[in-house]
């Protein structure tokens, strides 16, 4: 370190400025593409950055701005945005924020009055030449020479033609390439009009579809019809009511819960998807509790050999990647060329149908559920078994009480409260499964007559996820509203959750 | 301890292993399936566990080699495995990377410091992680594909995108390593700080070399976390060739294009090297932390 003392002093405050106003430009260019929630995110982020690395009462937290500042902006600030989509028509109807939606209606052209022109472009030296054709009079006009090259938008003017032009016209091929460049072309004619490109041989006349008032609204320049934007519907709608696409993303209250609870589309399915939920979740539970424990029990006999080996290839289902398990079961239990139902079929002479039967659907995802999941249990119960002292079993053993009596007089109770946390984590976990239903079944087979494409197999967060990234237009702002409800789901869970460590840690007392 | 050996005790050793070795045999019985599957021949081939004919054609498909097509044509693989794992192994290295960078500083100040709002931040962080991401997936989308207009580094189809909304899901990982380095004597800090080390040299040269164990382990625990991550991935890579092995593994059992036997190579192409990985954070997070709880 042999930086001069004044530079060293210096060097922090400089820095410190540059990458404020680094900042600064990186919020202001997000701010003007209309996206203030993120901008005003960011801006945040900035000035917390900037307050924390500079004052010397904040040392402490220099070293918590990274890691709790990434999880409050990528998990909380998420969280409390979908809350917020909920409130929303944010769809693919509604994609766009209103500056923007706006701007891409002001792009819009129409084809006006007037005649087409036939066009084709003619070598010229180093330059081109672009000749229109009347399509119905057959008079031929020529632009002056023009270089094809930056998609830069410029007017030309064109002169009536006397001698035809030298030269082939370009072919088509070579045409479509400088597409972007053509389109950008406003050709001046001598009667006063200004036509652009209209197809790929052809310009038109073309006007600039509306023009923006000063009260918000729209003029169309084609039939001086007026469009006002609706904050209610969020589409530009004409004196008529008819509304026009793109619409722009709106507040819309409380519409999505009224929906979910009062549409007879979205809350049937819904409240069947609820209690599959739970169905599935808890039955999920109970059974890989169920195995995990007396696998837990056996592999600590004493009087049991290879248990090492057992151990090891129990473990197994839990090691390998979740995403290649599922896919190989969705693979093993295929309804014509599934491995399974070969082996059942010579077996027994029959062919389940494990993806379009509802039901059958069903019990295929709590046996691979199961088989994923019971080595957790099985891992976490032999930890708690071995806190369990011997001699009580050595007293039953005076008593002559048999393995059974054992289990469910000692064992048993003594891991059961220990356990319930985990036990109501698992079951939180499978709560949002959603990794399991999406990659096995996808919620498949489904319901008929509902809203939004909604399957039997489907969990509360598959369906949102179908309902926003698959098959239904991307609703992503009832998908939202949904997920809310989800988290207050969650949160319940949580809540009983912590009670319940809190009673086994008293236990433990 | 004496047990009075009764008869019954044989059958019951007899009985045990019985149902031991039919649920490792339910365990396996996928496994040893897939391994057979990809050596058949064909996608829609059926027979015995042991394959009579073997071929090597979805080991070809899986690792991306050109082969001939009934047609005589040389075909190169659609569906490419091994830029997929290239993906994976990208995006889980660097949010492995800044998940511990994040957490190890943050577990610091949380370990050794006093500041306003500590309890409220650890119970936070304790919350935080009992909502999973997917609750949060539309909106997760949303701010990436608008961030992405602006910026393209961070939009849809960018692997950094995925490793900014990874970054957020440390509370586990900070937790984790605050309760390793408080089995670490404070001493030895500040032994280095009466030496004239400043906090940061004390956790940057002192501390921190002290915690290898516990960082190599969440390193490994947070590049699986990423590897095996689906939702996330899936909404925000859409074009083939950006997705990671999570997001596109799918593809292979779609009904229109069902490739059971290439699926079947590439499973275990990928799947080997993670299933090891995992299996070898499982030891060390075992042996890690015992020998981080001796030196306390």
């Amino acid at each position: 370190m042999r930086m001069p003392q004044a530079f060293k002093r210096l060097l922090h405050p400089v820095v410190m400025i540059l990458l404020g106003l680094v900042g600064l430009y990186l919020v202001t260019l997000v701010y003007a593409t209309g996206e203030t929630l993120l901008a005003g995110v960011m801006l945040l982020t900035l000035a917390c950055f900037i307050w924390i690395y500079t004052s010397p009462k904040t040392y402490a937290y220099r070293y918590l701005f990274p890691g709790i500042g990434a999880a409050l902006i990528f998990v909380v600030f998420p969280m409390l945005y979908t809350v917020r989509i909920g409130f929303t028509n944010y769809s693919s109807k509604n994609l766009l924020t209103f500056p923007r939606a706006t701007q891409y209606l002001l792009e819009e052209t129409y084809r006006a009055e007037g005649p087409t022109y036939n066009s084709t472009l003619h070598a010229e030296g180093n330059h081109w030449r672009l000749r229109l054709e009347d399509a119905e009079g057959g008079a031929a006009f020529a632009t002056e020479p023009l270089i094809l090259g930056p998609d830069k938008p410029m007017t030309l003017r064109a002169e009536p033609l006397t001698t035809p032009l030298p030269g082939d016209p370009m072919p088509l091929q070579e045409v479509i390439s400088h597409q972007a460049f053509l389109k950008g072309l406003t050709v001046a004619m001598p009667d006063g009009g200004q036509v652009r490109m209209t197809g790929l041989r052809e310009f038109a006349p073309s006007r600039v579809q509306y023009t923006h008032n000063k009260d918000g609204s729209l003029t169309n320049n084609q039939d001086q019809g007026l469009l006002r934007p609706n904050f209610k519907t969020g589409f530009y709608e004409a004196a008529g009511g008819e509304t026009v696409d793109p619409g722009f993303q709106v507040d819309i209250g409380w519409k999505h819960y009224l929906d979910v609870f009062t549409d007879k589309g979205l809350r049937e399915p819904f409240w069947r998807i609820f209690i599959w939920t739970l169905v599935f979740s808890t039955l999920t539970v109970v059974f890989c509790t169920a195995l995990g424990m007396v696998l837990a029990v056996l592999v600590n006999w004493d009087s049991l050999r290879f248990r090492s080996v057992y151990r090891l290839l129990l473990f197994l289902p839990y090691a390998i990647p979740g995403f290649i398990s599922i896919l190989v079961f969705k693979g093993l239990f295929n309804n014509n060329m599934g491995e399974i139902n070969l082996i059942l079929g010579a077996l027994f002479g029959v062919k389940p149908t494990w993806f379009s039967d509802p039901f059958l659907a069903k019990a295929m995802i709590l046996i691979v559920n199961t088989w994923l999941g019971f080595p957790y249990m099985m891992v976490i119960c032999m930890g708690l078994i071995k806190a369990i002292p011997q001699d009580l079993y050595e007293a039953s053993a005076v008593a002559g009480a048999g393995p059974i009596t054992n289990f469910f007089q000692i064992t048993l109770p003594l891991i059961i409260k220990p356990l319930t946390p985990l036990l109501i984590s698992s079951f939180a976990f499978n709560f949002n499964n959603f990794v399991l239903i999406s990659l096995l079944t996808g919620g498949l087979p489904d319901f008929l007559n509902t809203a939004t494409p909604a399957g039997t197999t489907d969990i509360l967060v598959s369906y949102t996820y179908r309902m926003a990234f698959q098959d239904s237009g991307q609703q992503f702002g009832l998908g939202a509203a949904i997920s809310t409800l989800v988290f207050l789901m969650v949160a319940l869970i949580s809540i009983i959750q912590i009670r319940a460590t809190r009673i086994a840690q008293d236990d433990k007392r | 301890m004496a047990i009075v050996i009764e008869k019954s005790q044989r059958w019951r050793v007899f009985a045990a292993h019985a149902f031991l070795i039919v649920l490792c045999a339910l365990v396996i019985f996928p496994l040893l399936m897939i391994i057979s599957i990809s050596l058949r021949p064909g996608n829609f081939a059926t027979g015995s566990l042991i394959p009579e004919t073997i071929s090597l054609e979805h080991w070809r498909f899986a690792l991306g080699i050109p082969s001939m097509g009934p047609d005589g044509q040389m075909i190169k693989p659609d569906l490419p495995v091994l830029l997929w794992l290239w993906n994976s192994v990208k995006v889980a290295t660097l949010s492995a990377a800044v998940a511990l960078l994040l957490s190890t500083s943050a577990a610091y100040a949380f370990a050794r410091m006093k500041f306003a709002g500590k309890k409220a931040a650890l119970v936070g962080l304790m919350l935080m992680q009992m909502f999973p991401t997917i609750l949060a997936l539309i909106a997760i989308h949303s701010i990436f594909s608008r961030l992405g207009h602006t910026f393209p580094l961070v939009g849809i189809d960018s692997p950094w995108a995925l490793v900014l909304a990874y970054s957020g899901g440390i509370s586990l990982h900070i937790w984790t390593i605050k309760g390793y380095y408080e089995t670490i004597p404070a001493e030895i800090e500040e032994a280095a700080t009466v030496d004239g080390a400043t906090p940061w040299q004390a956790f940057w040269r002192v501390l921190l070399p002290m915690a290898l164990p516990i960082l190599m382990v969440i390193f490994l625990l947070a590049f699986i976390g990423a590897v095996n991550e689906y939702p996330v991935a899936s909404v925000l890579l859409r074009s083939q060739d950006k997705l990671t092995l999570a997001a596109g593994m799918k593809q292979f059992l779609y009904a229109q294009k069902y490739l059971w036997g290439d699926f079947a190579a590439a499973s275990i192409l990928s799947g080997l090297p993670i299933t090891f990985v995992f299996i070898l954070a499982q030891r060390w997070m075992i042996s890690g932390l015992t020998s981080g709880a001796n030196k306390g």
